[in-house]
């Protein structure tokens, strides 16, 4: 029963945190103690919201596009370098430091550069998406096949297994919950990653609409695409979880 | 011949002798102990004889075939029950199976499944390892490590992880089933109790770098009952240990 209380009062706590944030944003903003144009209402953002939806949703799904095909590449050449490097010492040693930094350029500073070398396609952005992306996965995964069990690997070897049987079955299942991990953090960079590439040239997508709504001084619909932003973003790493917890099976069951 | 026999085994690491010259053997369906501090070079030994690593200098012979580090042949169980445990308890056991590729993933599972409940562990096909007592694990690690090899195998303090009361528990159930597979065990142990309960020989490991310092057979016969351990014969042998273990 007490349990039953503590569960419903740690899901609803974030709920109300959230509530109180708004209300009080409301009150700011309603009662005039922060000037309208500096500081929209709620209530003016959702009516922003509700009137350029189908805007809204056009260049969303241009952004969502961008932002998925980069994740699955970063994915994928995150999945790549990171089991080459934990399969020759050697090039993790090298290339590691590497990676690090790769991860200090400041995304922003080289967006224009992606757009000079490749135009105002979608190729500019997806590969924005590909460098933010790609470095939590490669990291996640480099610690999760780390943190495989020597006496588990041995067992297997001790079984007449090869490297690629130790891989498929200790060191891929033992790096899987690290994985899902850096993937949640990449997936909250993917969405932001392709709108601050489309800032810096382009015809559609979110990152377009928020600079003409900024040039016209729409604080509204800025503030609408904002949180549109935030809620997609949040979309794609709670559709991680669900995953994972499809992947990682063995953690739902009870004792 | 013997069936498995170490002629002088010799290791060193970073220039440190680990163990020198270890001659043992094990005959067909023969449980042997290896007695010994902890440091005194068992689990160096086991991992050559496993083929998981190389001797220095010295050769392990398997019905007199060469079987340094060709791991796979004998099969080797850990203190840690190392079931896996993204895999339910039947895909745990029959992993050996599938491992050695001679067997299809379906066989594989047929094949062990048909063990559980000799080794005392229906029900728990389906269950994931998290959901088993340490007791049950290490009945579902033994009978991976049987579907491993048949041959032999090497167990490194198996239960010594185990609380006093599962350990006994487990111990009974260990001498039954080995009545029924006769399985040729080398036994690592640092529990002198165990070692008389379990054995038919017990090699004393001892020094640095360790060496076979004594021999023990112990004769009592199986099944052994309940009351062999607190027995004369059991507190004779264990006097014989001791003053073994003073050198």
């Amino acid at each position: 029963m007490i349990k039953k209380f503590q569960n419903i009062t740690s899901k609803s706590a974030p709920l109300i945190s959230v509530a109180v944030i708004c209300l009080l944003w409301l009150f700011v903003s309603e009662g005039e103690l922060i000037a309208a144009y500096m500081l929209p209402s709620p209530l003016s953002v959702i009516k922003a919201f509700v009137s350029d939806f189908s805007i809204l949703m056009k260049h969303a799904a241009v952004t969502l596009q961008e932002a998925i095909y980069g994740l699955l590449i970063g994915i994928l050449a995150a999945f790549v370098i990171a089991t080459v490097m934990d399969r020759f010492p050697f090039l993790y040693k090298a290339f590691y430091p590497v990676l690090i930094v790769t991860q200090t350029v400041p995304t922003i500073a080289i967006a224009p550069l992606l757009v000079l070398w490749m135009g105002f396609s979608m190729a500019p952005k997806i590969t924005l998406v590909v460098i933010t992306t790609f470095f939590p996965v490669t990291v996640s995964l480099l610690d999760g096949y780390k943190s495989a069990d020597k006496d588990a690997i041995d067992l297997i070897r001790s079984m007449g297994g090869s490297k690629l049987t130790v891989f498929r079955h200790i060191k891929l299942p033992s790096a899987l919950p690290s994985f899902f991990s850096g993937l949640k953090v990449s997936a909250s960079y993917a969405v932001v990653g392709g709108v601050i590439a489309e800032w810096l040239g382009g015809f559609e997508g979110l990152g377009v609409y928020m600079t003409r709504v900024k040039k016209a001084y729409a604080f509204d619909k800025m503030f609408a695409v904002i949180i549109f932003i935030s809620i997609i973003s949040l979309l794609l790493m709670l559709l991680i979880s669900v995953l994972e917890k499809r992947v990682i099976k063995w953690k739902n069951t009870d004792q | 011949m013997k069936y498995l026999e170490t002629k002088n085994i010799t290791k060193s690491f970073d220039g440190k002798e680990i163990i020198r010259d270890i001659s043992i053997y094990l005959e067909k369906g023969e449980i042997v102990s290896l007695l010994g501090v902890s440091g005194s070079g068992k689990t160096t030994l086991f991992n050559i004889i496993s083929g998981l690593s190389a001797a220095d200098s010295g050769e392990v012979f398997l019905e007199g075939e060469s079987i340094i580090q060709k791991p796979g042949v004998v099969s080797y169980m850990l203190q840690k029950d190392l079931l896996l445990p993204y895999y339910s308890i039947l895909e745990n056991v029959s992993l050996p199976l599938v491992i050695k590729g001679k067997l299809s993933k379906k066989e594989a599972k047929e094949k062990a499944s048909a063990l559980f409940s000799q080794f005392g562990l229906e029900g728990t096909e389906n269950k994931f390892p998290h959901q088993l007592s340490g007791g049950m694990r290490q009945r579902a690690a033994f009978l991976r490590t049987y579907l491993a090899s048949d041959k032999v195998a090497l167990l490194d303090e198996p239960f010594s992880a185990l609380d006093t009361i599962t350990k006994n528990a487990v111990h009974r159930w260990y001498l039954d089933i080995m009545e029924k597979i006769r399985l040729s065990t080398l036994f690592v142990t640092h529990d002198i109790d165990e070692a008389i309960l379990l054995s038919d020989r017990i090699y004393i490991l001892s020094g640095n770098p360790g060496r076979i310092s004594h021999e023990i057979t112990v004769k009592a016969k199986k099944p052994r009952s309940d009351d062999f351990v607190v027995s004369e014969e059991f507190i004779s042998y264990k006097k014989q240990i001791f003053e073994a273990l003073k050198g």
